[in-house]
């Protein structure tokens, strides 16, 4: 077939036979297992060497995996026809956690479902930018003024359901990868011109809005001595985790930052600030390496990508991961606010690993389902 | 490519800034790890050392306090000092109901103390908590909460020798009493560590001791804890049965200066704070200041006999026992005429004393009464130690002349008595009196002639005879030198008719006494003279010193076999 032997052409040290069958992107998977192998050796590292987050981590992440091939098995039709129900099943279970949804931390975002505590925004993440990316891509491109509008509507509900949660981080991201979504498929530079304004425009008025710890966590991020021990003890506390690392780190388990719990978060929010200490300054160089390899292929698929669905969404996919490195590790090492957003597959947590392998999955799937019958 | 866009050109840049974006952030990222890991590592470095490496103290174990045989006045016992870091603590509540549980408090409690202090770093919830209870809650690894080991002062004596002993504070620092004179030979120096600390304030290792904690020294005190207890009962059972406001009991070793009991009633138990009423914690024979009354006439008649115008045998006219100096009367209980200087000691006569006085220098007798010791401290350095009062010879008023004689006008202080009595006691060398055990004791200033002292002695034996107003102070078998003294008290402005001073001083064997005895009631309200009240206290807490050191007989007695048969009545 004409695409195996594209295939064969990208990837010649990998077995085609099997992985094209599976329709399987074998450098990003590989990418993808090494970043979940640093998390998990990170997360043993955090925990003083106990077993129990790291074993279910590991089945976190075995179930990812399951759910990316699941997924890529699926033909490209089913993710357009899924793209709205999922899209609703997410704004019905963020409505459910404003009602009934866990407190704790003073904001509501988690929903016990018994066996597993699901946080709704997480899924939101993904299925807005699948949402948008199916809309978008079935008018013209650029989108005129309409599809605009209706655009701007599917961003905004989800983003005030997720701002009543409150979480403003995560606001902000649904926010940002919206627009993402809009300026890939082309949005005229006017309309960006005056969202910019408009934004600017409303940012004094947002500040007057925002929760009392908000405002206080931005005023930290632009002075941390303002509270060393409380709201600021976060970031200096990471960032000594940092500079303690070194080149070349103390070494698993020796991180003294780490081991001796001044570092808060550590197997959740801040594990880039163990890896920091436990590895140094080349042990964070690979990990942030290996994202942006990721990231590098997740565009290399969004330009092979036949339609413009597969190419918004594997653009989508890689903004998606890259937001979340960058606003993770730029909070730990005190370039922005500390907003509770995980490192992508590496931090303690289930929800976001396994709707980010689901995400990876229709990147895989897209594009390798792209010469079959399906494809429109 | 295939991209959406109108043109090539415009998608093109749209990838373009894309792709910019990434990799400029991406680089951002790299940047920034790369100067905290490197660049800013030895600022960060030293961020860390302060917020992990703490300087401790190590509590340096406080003296012991004993007796002169050893016997323990003041000991400290290890104990833990339960604090709370509130900033970690208050993140912690499901362990406060535990917590509190384990304090026996009610759980509202809890929280409005943390939640009170929830910016503190540091809190003690509870102090000197033995180490089993200690351990126990320290087990539940609860964050926020650790010990500090401590020392508490116990005092096995409790009431009995509290206010001499004294006691510390909470932080271990004496407070009153001994504990406080002494307190710098008690402490010892405390010891400082560096430890690294974790996150919740525990901590985790030792990184080097900076100095090793000094362990104060044991102070080994001239008191017999023996004789301490049975002054303390014996006033004590004195002072219930008079109905009086107080009292004191000093015995001292005259031929050391060494005080073997000090005793003080109302008292207050130093292991128990809720007993610490100011007013019971005084050592009343040191800090507390009375006219001696007719237990000052002694030194007057000491003071006649040096001057060589008086021999005991000489006579003084008495009158009809009242003398007028001024506007300003003097009485004698009786009309007793003309008697020599040893009946006047036995009576007591007011109006002899007066007119001996005023036959002698201003400025003679106070320089007598200050060979004494009268008007200064007595060398202890007790904490809050009177110094008396003795006006300057050229401030009396001639009534004054007259009354110091028999002793108002004057005030001194238990210990001051007993340091004169001691002059008497030990051949006429006065020595300052000390708390410490001595090995050797101080040379001493020679006040009187030796002869003279010996007289004095056997003139105040003559109180104590059957006929004489001490007699209740006698010992059998034992010869006994003493003088009443009942003073009336001087309240608002004018002497009570009611309110007593009630005083017995005095010395057993008196042929080569041992003992120096004083005894102070205040305020006795069923009888009240120093001969009725005092006196049977001295003749207790004498005749068990004299008994415990066995001190030879003066004399066996004529008619009764030599066995002592009331050997073990009980003191008291």
């Amino acid at each position: 077939m004409n695409d195996s032997s594209a295939y064969i052409r990208h990837t010649p040290n990998l077995n085609p036979s099997l992985l094209s069958r599976l329709h399987i992107d074998g450098p990003l998977l590989l990418e993808l297992v090494l970043l979940s192998a640093m998390g998990l050796i990170a997360l043993f590292g955090a925990d003083h060497g106990e077993l129990e987050l790291v074993v279910r981590q590991l089945i976190r992440i075995l179930l990812g995996f399951a759910v990316l091939v699941a997924v890529a098995q699926l033909p490209p039709a089913y993710y357009r026809l899924a793209a709205p129900w999922l899209y609703l099943a997410a704004l019905i279970l963020l409505i459910v956690v404003l009602a009934f949804g866990q407190r704790s931390l003073g904001a509501q975002r988690w929903l016990d479902l018994g066996f597993v505590r699901l946080q709704p925004t997480e899924l939101m993440l993904l299925a807005l930018p699948l949402m948008l990316t199916r809309h978008l891509s079935n008018h013209t491109l650029p989108p005129d003024w309409r599809t605009v509008a209706t655009s701007l509507l599917l961003i905004a509900m989800p983003l005030a359901l997720i701002l009543k949660e409150p979480d403003l981080g995560s606001a902000l991201l649904i926010g940002v990868i919206g627009i993402f979504c809009l300026f890939v498929s082309g949005l005229n530079w006017r309309y960006l011109a005056i969202g910019a304004v408009i934004l600017c425009a409303a940012a004094p008025i947002a500040w007057h809005f925002m929760h009392q710890y908000q405002k206080e966590r931005i005023l930290i991020f632009l002075n941390p001595e303002r509270d060393p021990l409380g709201a600021g003890y976060h970031i200096i506390q990471s960032q000594i985790a940092l500079g303690s690392g070194g080149l070349f780190g103390q070494g698993l388990l020796h991180g003294s930052q780490t081991q001796l719990d001044f570092l808060p978060e550590s197997t959740t929010d801040f594990i880039f600030a163990v890896i920091g200490e436990q590895f140094g300054f080349l042990g964070a160089l690979a990990l942030v390496m290996i994202f942006l390899l990721v990231i590098q292929r997740t565009l290399r698929s969004a330009i092979r990508m036949p339609d413009h669905f597969g190419r918004l969404w594997a653009a989508s996919m890689a903004f998606i991961t890259f937001l979340y490195v960058v606003v993770n590790i730029g909070m730990v090492s005190g370039l922005l606010p500390v907003v509770g957003e995980p490192l992508p597959l590496v931090s303690f947590g289930g929800s976001s690993v396994v709707t980010l392998m689901a995400g990876f999955g229709v990147v895989m799937g897209l594009e390798h389902h792209q010469s079959t019958s399906w494809n429109t | 490519m295939t991209l959406p866009g109108r043109s090539t050109q415009s998608t093109s840049i749209r990838w373009f800034l894309l792709i910019a974006f990434f990799a400029l952030l991406g680089t951002g990222l790299i940047l920034r790890a790369l100067w905290l890991e490197l660049g800013a590592r030895t600022f960060l470095l030293k961020q860390m050392a302060e917020r992990d490496l703490r300087i401790l103290t190590l509590p340096a174990h406080r003296g012991l306090i004993v007796d002169r045989h050893g016997e323990p006045l003041a000991v400290s016992a290890p104990v833990e000092d339960l604090c709370l870091d509130p900033r970690v603590f208050i993140r912690e509540r499901a362990d406060w109901a535990p917590l509190a549980r384990m304090l026996g408090w009610p759980e509202g409690r809890l929280a409005r103390v943390v939640e009170a202090s929830r910016h503190e770093y540091f809190l003690y919830l509870r102090r000197d908590l033995d180490p089993f209870r200690a351990e126990n809650i320290l087990d539940r690894g609860i964050p926020g909460v650790f010990m500090v080991p401590a020392d508490e002062r116990f005092y096995p004596a409790g009431a009995i020798a509290s206010q001499l002993v004294g006691y510390t504070n909470i932080d271990d620092q004496g407070q009153g009493g001994l504990e406080l004179e002494f307190n710098r030979w008690l402490r010892g120096r405390d010891g400082r560590m560096e430890v690294i600390q974790n996150g919740r304030g525990q901590s985790v290792s030792v990184v080097r001791i900076i100095s090793r904690p000094q362990p104060g020294r044991m102070l080994r005190t001239s008191l017999d804890l023996r004789l301490q207890y049975l002054a303390y009962r014996a006033l004590r059972n004195e002072i219930s049965k008079e109905n009086a406001r107080s009292g004191s009991v000093v015995v001292v070793s005259p031929q050391s200066g060494e005080i073997l009991a000090m005793a003080s009633f109302p008292s207050f138990n130093p292991n128990n704070r809720a007993t610490f009423i100011p007013a019971h914690m005084r050592a009343r024979a040191a800090t507390d200041m009375f006219e001696p009354g007719s237990s000052f006439k002694p030194f007057t008649i000491s003071a006649a006999l040096v001057s060589g115008r008086y021999e005991p045998w000489s006579l003084v006219n008495t009158g009809n026992g009242v003398f007028r100096v001024g506007d300003y009367t003097i009485r004698d209980d009786a009309d007793w005429g003309i008697i020599n200087l040893t009946t006047l000691l036995e009576k007591s006569s007011n109006v002899g004393a007066a007119k001996i006085a005023l036959s002698l220098p201003r400025h003679y007798l106070w320089q007598a009464y200050r060979d004494f010791g009268f008007g200064q401290t007595t060398g202890t350095g007790f904490p809050g130690e009177s110094p008396g009062l003795l006006h300057r010879w050229f401030e009396w008023p001639p009534a004054a002349h007259a009354a110091i004689a028999y002793g108002y006008g004057v005030s001194v202080t238990a210990l001051q008595l007993a340091r004169a009595y001691s002059v008497l006691a030990d051949g006429g060398i006065r020595r300052p009196l000390t708390f410490l055990d001595l090995v050797h004791p101080p040379r001493g200033r020679r006040v009187i002639p030796a002869r003279l002292a010996h007289t004095l002695r056997t003139m105040l034996e003559t109180v104590v005879s059957p006929a004489g107003t001490g007699f209740r102070a006698q010992i059998p078998y034992y010869r006994v030198a003493g003088k009443t003294g009942t003073a009336r008290l001087f309240i608002h402005g004018h002497y009570s008719r009611r309110v007593y001073n009630s005083v017995f001083a005095g010395m057993a064997p008196a042929g080569h006494p041992r003992f120096v005895v004083i005894v102070i009631i205040k305020h006795a309200t069923r009888a009240y003279f120093g001969g009725l009240v005092a006196a049977p206290v001295f003749a207790k807490v004498m005749q068990s010193a004299l008994r415990l050191y066995g001190v030879a007989p003066s004399h066996w007695p004529k008619s009764t076999p030599p066995i002592i048969l009331n050997d073990r009545e009980p003191v008291s």
